[in-house]
């Protein structure tokens, strides 16, 4: 039996409310943070994907190609100034992340 | 039976994407981000994506989760510590949520996406010949070929800011000088 793509949809935004509830949920741990945008860009992967099969057109799944090499960039670079940041401050709290603040 | 695995698959992916951003130990969210993007590649499977699924099982599993493994092992986190003022948070953090969730669900059961109409279809993955990757690897290499290379530059300039952020001089450690080294005087 065909699965309807408004399944994958729904799988979708289910994911992205979850990944959205853990960015303000683990305020205290950056590294969670992170994993939490990992998980929006999955679902939104996911709507690509759906999308392609559904319009038998293969450019969505190329977008997704983009959207693996950015996020992974991200990953590489955020979890960078993570360990930095923990190398001065000996933490990764949000709430000790305020030397910038005036 | 499709529907089915379908069912479990996605039953798996929620219930362990919930544990991600609810474990206390942050080793066992990077462990149930795994088992998410494992299935997530399962799902791929299901929508004739198998080069994409691939690729999520390398980057995803092979690179981003190792990677995430690896910051969490070198970082001495007290886990206690950190989990102090998670309530605080949650009924902010619930609404927001549950309003974000009903609008995006209003939005979706409302489209009619139940049958693609015919003008819409665009056929590119038509021919039923080519696998997955050699479509993929056609439309690539010729039409985002641009896209391609500038997704390049952005893991380039990804790979040198995060040696350049990391980088640090310890005024202990014992260094080459290639200088001192080529100009040293035979004795």
């Amino acid at each position: 039996m065909e699965i309807p793509v408004l399944y994958y949809l729904y799988l979708s935004i289910i994911i992205f409310t979850i990944g959205l509830v853990g960015i303000f949920l683990n305020r205290k741990n950056l590294i969670v943070l992170l994993m939490s945008i990992e998980l929006i860009l999955l679902s939104a992967n996911i709507n690509f994907v759906s999308f392609s099969y559904f319009y038998q057109n293969i450019i969505g799944q190329i977008f997704v190609f983009f959207t693996l090499s950015v996020s992974a960039a991200e990953a590489a670079v955020g979890l960078a100034i993570i360990v930095i940041f923990f190398r001065k401050k000996d933490s990764i709290h949000v709430d000790d992340i305020n030397v910038l603040k005036g | 039976m499709t529907i089915f695995l379908f069912f479990i698959v996605s039953t798996v992916i929620v219930v362990s994407s919930l544990l991600v951003i609810l474990s206390k130990n942050p080793i066992h969210s990077v462990l149930f981000l795994i088992l998410v993007f494992f299935n997530t590649a399962i799902l791929f499977i299901f929508l004739n994506a198998e080069f994409l699924s691939m690729i999520l099982l390398i980057v995803y599993i092979g690179a981003v989760a190792v990677l995430f493994l690896f910051v969490i092992m070198m970082l001495d986190i007290n886990v206690a510590k950190l989990r102090k003022s998670f309530l605080n948070y949650l009924p902010l953090a619930s609404l927001i949520g549950f309003i974000i969730f009903l609008e995006l669900f209003y939005v979706v059961s409302q489209s009619k996406l139940d049958i693609a109409d015919e003008a819409s279809v665009s056929l590119n993955i038509g021919d039923k010949f080519l696998n997955n990757t050699k479509i993929i690897g056609n439309i690539l290499y010729t039409d985002y070929f641009l896209l391609f290379q500038l997704s390049g530059i952005i893991l380039l300039v990804a790979m040198i800011g995060a040696i350049l952020l990391t980088l640090r001089k310890r005024s202990g450690a014992k260094k080459q000088n290639i200088h001192d080294q080529i100009l040293r005087k035979n004795k």
